[in-house]
């Protein structure tokens, strides 16, 4: 067995794969949050508990109605898509005028209430939910042993998240919403609705959380703390990939989760922190992150 | 001389007048006895502890209705943050009256109540924590130590592994006073029993979700038992995950603290056939059974594990020896209740008949459970066989191994 810094080869390529698969988890939630960043100039706090909720939503759909994971790929993300339009037309769309700190601290608390009342109701010790038939067992790699559960992540993740690129940065709809963040009366003079567009943007980032919440149910199990457990990463990545950049959060995501698994191989300890010291790097060298623009 | 006459008689005088009053005062409301119920009431500790250990406080305070004093069961969330948790120790009894701390699961908050319990003379009843710190070096004439520790999960969940061919370990450890402290408890019996440690990926805690980099890093070892010195969440995430990738084909896993709402939280699927240990389950015998029967009536989404028949065990002991000494001379010294209590044998529904040892351990059987499978379950919580049962007088660390002074004095 070949060996790299000490650690067998094979180990290591495993732990870049883990690395890449909880990269998939970090580059969508990211996104979803540059997007609304940089179209709503709100911090969405609320991101960590919308994608809990997603996870849930695809419980319930399941518990309750016997609706199964792929139907609930898609319908989880939409229904709780409207369930953020709603709280966008009803409480976020106030904020916009105000400073950023605002938005922060009204995502938070909703984040907060929300978590709150899922925990009433459902406790922490979380809610199994199975992996769906067809992508149940796991693939010798020879190097490690790969379910095929987490291959899959990685591969929906990149997806969703190129189209979601290619949306914003190569369609006219991508133009005009990129627009109307540079200068919204302009647009709005051109006879686009910009706060109905703004409002459907908002609907789609909490669509992209939830999206990711289905996704992590049958890894993780389905618990009101999921959410607060990733949204601190989240943010870092964010920050590190530049605030408001779609493709800066892709590819930090999927970055940092390789060097969070690498830290796991080596000093295990600081993998909750290793993060943290890239951001801090990060911010010193390139105040505006990694693919801000300054 | 005048003078000198006149403030006597004046202080006398309002000495005369004071006195009923302050006697009249004191019959008419007595200091309630106030619990406080410290634990993790949004952590990955909440259905380990959390509102089924208030409801088994206010269970154990209901039984001593009318009986002389008034109890009254308050509960606070520490976060899992030994300053937050020492902090509204202070604030309880220096303000709000309290005269015993129950349950706080989470080792390291623990050790930090109880040193606060300690300095201010009254009471810690410890039913959530593992570390033997509690009852070893760092034990005290305040707190007792309730449900379980990591001697007695190391010494019954690693001791019947080792027994059954599984001898060279590696740990995945939540990296704080508690899974440090079950780690090397296990390890002495891995090792004793002719068994070998071959790594351990200590975790950061609390935070970590995704134990798939441990896993896949432990599986290389080629240790042949998992060991899991964690617990809550963390140990049914660790158990999905190492289910999903594949460990289970070639390691046994060995959950050194696992309770009945882990097991159902991760699903008999993935749970069947896993070795346990637990000092109470609710199916044990008929008192077991009817008592939970009451608690679940409080809190119907959660069954009681060992750490909540701890909370009601220990209040219940604690509520006997007050009514015995009478409210004011048990408030007066927590230590000298604290004493009280060890010379009175316990006796209960979820415990049965036990004892406490001068270092302030109590002593209950040990039982090792497997979970059943999905096929021999009748109900939902129906999750256990007993496999083996460890007698009191065997299951805890014996008191020649203990560095705690109050054995020694």
């Amino acid at each position: 067995m070949f060996m790299i810094f000490g650690i067998p080869g094979p180990l290591l390529f495993g732990q870049l794969l883990l690395g890449l698969i909880n990269g998939a988890f970090y580059a969508l939630l990211s996104l979803g949050l540059a997007v609304i960043f940089g179209l709503l100039n709100i911090v969405n706090f609320a991101h960590g508990a919308l994608f809990m909720m997603g996870a849930f939503c695809a419980w319930m759909l399941l518990e309750y109605l016997g609706i199964g994971y792929w139907w609930s790929l898609l319908l989880a993300p939409i229904i709780i898509g409207a369930f953020g339009i709603v709280l966008e037309k009803v409480l976020i769309s106030r904020l916009y005028k105000l400073d950023h700190l605002y938005g922060l601290l009204l995502t938070f608390g909703l984040a907060m209430v929300i978590e709150g009342l899922f925990r009433n109701q459902y406790g922490s010790s979380g809610l199994p939910y199975r992996i769906p038939p067809s992508l149940q067992g796991a693939t010798d790699l020879g190097f490690m042993f790969m379910p095929n559960y987490r291959g899959w992540v990685v591969v929906a993740a990149a997806i969703v998240c190129f189209v979601t690129w290619a949306v914003i940065e190569r369609t006219r709809l991508g133009a005009m919403l990129r627009a109307a963040t540079e200068n919204a009366p302009l647009v709005q003079s051109f006879g686009v609705n910009v706060p109905r567009m703004v409002t459907l943007t908002y609907g789609a980032g909490v669509g992209l959380a939830a999206f990711a919440g289905v996704l992590a149910a049958p890894i993780y199990s389905v618990n009101p703390n999921m959410g607060s457990n990733f949204i601190i990463v989240v943010f870092a990545v964010v920050v590190i990939g530049g605030m408001g950049s779609i493709l800066g959060s892709i590819l930090t995501g999927f970055g940092l989760g390789i060097v969070e698994g690498l830290t796991k191989v080596f000093y295990p300890q600081a993998s909750s922190t290793v993060i943290f010291v890239v951001m801090a790097i990060v911010l010193l060298l390139r105040p505006n992150g990694l693919f801000g623009r300054v | 001389m005048t003078t000198s006459l006149r403030i006597p008689r004046r202080s006398l005088l309002a000495g005369a007048a004071a006195t009923p009053l302050v006697v009249s005062g004191a019959r008419a409301q007595a200091k309630p006895i106030k619990i406080g119920v410290l634990t993790d009431m949004s952590g990955p500790y909440r259905d380990f502890g959390g509102l089924t250990s208030e409801a088994a406080a206010k269970l154990a305070a209901g039984e001593f209705a009318g009986k002389g004093f008034t109890v009254e069961v308050i509960a606070a969330d520490h976060q899992n943050k030994a300053d937050l948790g020492a902090q509204i120790a202070r604030q309880w009894f220096d303000r709000d009256g309290v005269d015993v701390i129950v349950d706080t699961p989470n080792s390291g908050v623990a050790l930090a109540v109880s040193a606060v319990a300690k300095e201010k003379n009254k009471i810690f009843l410890a039913c959530g924590p593992a570390t033997t710190d509690l009852t070893g070096a760092q034990c005290t004439a305040n707190t007792l130590h309730w449900s379980y520790d990591t001697y007695m999960l190391a010494r019954s969940t690693g001791g019947a592994t080792v027994r059954v061919g599984g001898d060279s370990w590696y740990f995945l450890t939540a990296d704080y006073a508690f899974g440090q402290q079950l780690q090397k408890d296990t390890t002495n019996f891995v090792t004793r029993n002719g068994g070998k440690v071959l790594g351990a990926s200590p975790y950061p805690f609390p935070g970590t979700t995704d134990f798939s980099s441990f896993l896949v890093t432990a599986a290389s070892s080629g240790a042949k038992v998992l060991g899991l010195a964690n617990a809550g969440t963390d140990t049914t995430n660790s158990i999905k995950q190492a289910v999903e990738f594949g460990l289970t084909r070639k390691m046994q896993i060995a959950a050194l603290l696992m309770v009945i709402n882990d097991v159902h939280a991760i699903g008999q699927d993935a749970a069947q056939g896993l070795r346990l240990t637990e000092s109470f389950y609710w199916d044990l015998n008929d008192s077991t059974r009817a008592w939970t029967k009451r608690i679940v009536a409080l809190t119907p989404k959660n069954y009681p594990n060992m750490c909540h028949a701890g909370v009601y065990s220990s209040v219940l002991h604690y509520l006997k020896a007050v009514s015995v000494l009478g409210a004011a001379a048990a408030q007066a010294s927590g230590a000298d209740t604290v004493a009280k209590m060890k010379a009175t044998p316990t006796e209960d529904d979820c415990f049965g008949k036990g004892s406490i040892r001068a270092d302030g351990r109590t002593l209950f059987p040990a039982y090792l459970f497997e979970v059943k499978k999905p096929s021999e379950s009748k109900g939902e919580w129906d999750l256990y066989k007993l496999q083996a049962t460890t007698p009191a007088d065997e299951a805890w660390r014996p008191l020649s191994d203990n560095a705690c002074a109050l054995v020694k004095a």
